[in-house]
């Protein structure tokens, strides 16, 4: 019930503070960039507030508590990301005086044809971005209140955009500040408290035992629905005992897969009674369940079986399979694929009582050292780290809701100072998102089980012993997380809005039209992308935060990034040649990223090398590579296109204010 | 060469110049961390204050130096943009010209 105070507390808030500053907006151009009259620290403010979406206040921590330090460069490069912003793109962009990248694309090459494609883009990385915020909402719903997925989505969806329909951008800029102020706040008042109370160190080292989960912790697991985030991965260190306290079924198979030289696993031969007991992988000690084995290893568990899994030793021509390193017998434990729904208990083998290690948990040393599970899923773990970063720091600079805040500063110099303060802003948020991932690890590894290490922020606060304190440190979490959400999703919108009014409507459809039937555009837009932001986020309830968003960082750092770094650096840069660059390194990024998550879903069953997947998991590396030089090929080719006043073109966006080269589209 | 010609190249040489500079010691870093997690495991390991070395550098002290970086790059830029102005205008811009070739040799 506090819980819903707080973030009912946030919703009016939000409102409030957008009706107040609606009262304020007066022209067209107040309600598109805010009259481009934001001082530096409430810019900043805005842009942080924005920025930190629900992937970074729900998804960071609980992707540092699953990943440990693969994990640690999700923040880092979230908030460095901007220097390069910084370095070569905000000074020039915003003396450009454009309101959006399409007025810039349009603007630098003189090109009404690639305003259009580069509308496509506004649009699509929106969207995609829209889409783990919608979760994030539907999920943190559920979380603490036990609301369907679609009602989350629908009440914060409705209210952002109602509030962006009424003030525009300088409605929420002041909103935005606000909310960025907020989520400090919501991340780190708590972790005040919960660190001594709790009793436990957020320093990594200080985590000596592995991660055990009590017998008493009910896990609820989802069906396959929810692939892959219904798989359960048990130790490989000891056998691990699972009660089920529903009927389901379940899939059988190893967390290490058997090399192609080594013997297959003999998983098919689970026996159907014990007398046909051969060599097989599962003992099946107190066996209470009527097995059914088929070949592709299913399972259907009847209600209160009891397992118990032990790990599985390699052979390879009948010979043990050992490590060339440690000379130990390679071994794995058991992996669990829950096909239907179940609520399970887990326990160490032998001793009912003693609690088991955390399925789905890397043990101590993986977690805390570099080149992890999450880099090492292919195999290719120092090629993953590169490529990843450079999806982070390229994909901040072409993200669209973020570069349109830019041209909210009054000049070039504001928008410098602005990026340096968002930067500082960032970092103090980002600091403590590695200290709730590490008492996580210790205080709640059930959430491991469960893969809903997203949920952190929200349950770690409800082990207090003292309940009351436990739920109001829960509800300004769950507080900060509500307006991670309305905060991204309403710059979002505002940008997608714009992209509508302005470009398709203003500058296509109605070339002629008044501000003010531009304005009431912006509104219609406001409603309708709502709407499909909202249908949207209802069908991918089960598709993973932190991956949506991977996806929208991918297709930016691919297509805006190499547009707005050589379109103000480079004047050989022709519109055909970024046109060609961005579609097909934003395309192919994002062909890359859906095949691979179908791959992952099994919809797509393609036998791919694993250096291939590891190239689609993370594309940047061969992206953001690929769209430059593509850009750089056909606009020599393409050398004609260059507009003739190409020098006054990059003075606009070089030369200092006081010259008198830099204009404004709208005054 | 006309004048709006020489000024460009000035204003992006200048800038450029700076941002480079800085990008080259971030690029610097964030190519360093990886392979010092790779090839001196042992050092990334060291404990200090119960964080890993390697922890401690990208977990904490990242955010401060991405900072000092931009920090010093605001101001550089602002100082390239105030020279810029006091000294160019039409009159002043054979002069600039001197200058860039002084700074060259």
């Amino acid at each position: 019930m506090i819980q819903l105070f707080g973030v009912i507390l946030m919703v009016v808030a939000t409102l409030g503070l957008g009706m107040i500053a609606t009262r304020r907006v007066k022209t067209a151009s107040d309600f598109f960039v805010a009259g481009r009259s934001v001082g530096v620290l409430m810019n900043a403010s805005a842009i942080s507030g924005e920025y930190l979406s629900a992937a970074s206040f729900l998804g960071v921590a609980g992707l540092i508590m699953k990943s440990g330090y693969d994990a640690l460069w999700y923040p880092v490069g979230y908030a460095a990301g901007y220097l390069f912003l910084l370095l070569f793109i905000a000074g020039p962009l915003r003396r450009f005086g454009a309101y959006t990248i399409p007025d810039f694309a349009e603007g630098r090459f003189d090109s009404p044809l690639f305003r259009k494609i580069a509308v496509i883009f506004v649009l699509c990385i929106g969207f995609f971005y829209t889409m783990p915020q919608m979760k994030g909402a539907g999920v943190t719903m559920g979380a603490i209140l036990n609301w369907p997925y679609w009602v989350g989505i629908a009440v914060v969806g409705a209210v952002i955009t109602f509030n962006v329909a009424l003030g525009g951008m300088k409605g929420i800029t002041i909103v935005q500040a606000f909310q960025y102020w907020a989520k400090l706040f919501a991340i780190c008042v708590p972790l005040f408290v919960l660190i001594p109370l709790l009793g436990r160190s957020p320093a990594p080292k200080a985590i000596t035992d592995e991660p055990r989960v009590e017998r008493t912790t009910a896990l609820k697991m989802k069906g396959s629905d929810a692939a892959p985030l219904n798989a359960l991965s048990l130790s490989s260190a000891e056998p691990t005992v699972i009660t089920f306290d529903d009927a389901c079924r379940v899939k059988l198979s190893t967390v290490r897969k058997a090399a192609k030289e080594e013997d297959k696993l003999s998983l098919g031969g689970i026996p159907k009674n014990k007398e046909a007991a051969g060599p097989h992988p599962f003992s099946s000690r107190r066996l209470t369940v009527k097995l059914l084995a088929d070949k592709d290893n299913v399972l259907d568990v009847v209600k209160g079986a009891t397992f118990e899994f032990d790990p599985i030793e390699f052979t390879k021509n009948g010979e043990p399979v050992v490590d060339p390193v440690t000379k130990k017998p390679v071994k794995s434990g058991a992996k669990l694929e829950f096909l239907t729904p179940s609520t399970i208990h887990v326990a160490k083998s032998d001793e009912l009582g003693e609690p088991a290690l955390a399925p789905n948990s890397p043990t101590n040393a993986k977690w805390v050292n570099p080149y992890g599970p999450a880099s090492s899923k292919w195999g290719y773990p120092v090629l993953w780290t590169f490529s990843l970063i450079v999806a982070l720091v390229c994909g901040t600079a072409g993200l669209p809701h973020i570069l349109v805040r830019f041209y909210t500063n009054p000049d070039g110099r504001a928008a410098r100072r602005t990026t340096f303060w968002v930067m500082v802003l960032l970092g103090a948020f980002y600091v403590f998102t590695p200290l709730w991932g590490t008492i996580g690890r210790s205080a709640i590894p059930q959430l491991y089980a469960n893969n809903s290490t997203d949920t952190l922020l929200i349950k770690l606060p409800t082990l207090l012993e003292n309940k009351t304190l436990g739920e109001i440190l829960s509800a300004i979490t769950a507080a900060g997380a509500f307006a991670a959400f309305m905060s991204t999703f309403s710059g979002l919108l505002v940008s997608m809005s714009g992209a509508f009014a302005h470009d398709i409507y203003g500058k296509i459809l109605r070339p002629n039209s008044t501000a003010e039937s531009q304005r009431r555009a912006f509104q219609v837009a406001a409603v309708f992308v709502g709407i499909v932001a909202m249908l949207l986020g209802y069908f991918v309830e089960t598709f993973d935060i932190a991956t949506m968003v991977g996806w929208a960082f991918a297709i930016g750092a691919a297509s805006y990034f190499p547009l707005l770094l050589l379109g103000s650096w480079w004047r050989g840069l022709t519109a055909t040649g970024a046109a060609t660059g961005m579609l097909l390194g934003g395309f192919l990024s994002l062909a890359a990223i859906v095949a691979n998550m179908l791959l992952d879903k099994k919809v797509l069953t393609w036998d791919l090398p694993p250096l291939v997947r590891s190239l689609m998991e993370q594309p940047a590396i061969w992206g953001v590579p690929l769209a430059i030089i593509t850009m750089v090929l056909v606009s020599k080719a393409t050398a004609s296109q260059v507009p003739k006043d190409v020098t006054l073109k990059m003075l606009r966006l070089h030369a200092p204010e006081g010259m008198g080269y830099s204009k404004n589209y709208v005054d | 060469m006309d004048e709006q010609e020489v000024l460009l190249r000035t204003v992006m040489r200048r800038q450029a110049a700076v941002s480079i500079r800085v990008a080259c010691v971030f690029i610097a870093l964030l190519i360093v961390l990886p392979l010092v997690n790779l090839f001196l495991p042992q050092m990334a390991e060291t404990d200090v204050f119960g964080f890993t070395a390697t922890w401690l550098c990208l977990g904490v002290l990242f955010y401060p130096l991405t900072w000092v970086l931009s920090g010093y790059f605001v101001r550089r830029s602002d100082q390239i943009e105030t020279d810029l102005l006091s000294s160019a205008g039409p009159k002043t811009l054979a002069a600039l010209e001197s200058d860039e070739e002084g700074a060259r040799a």
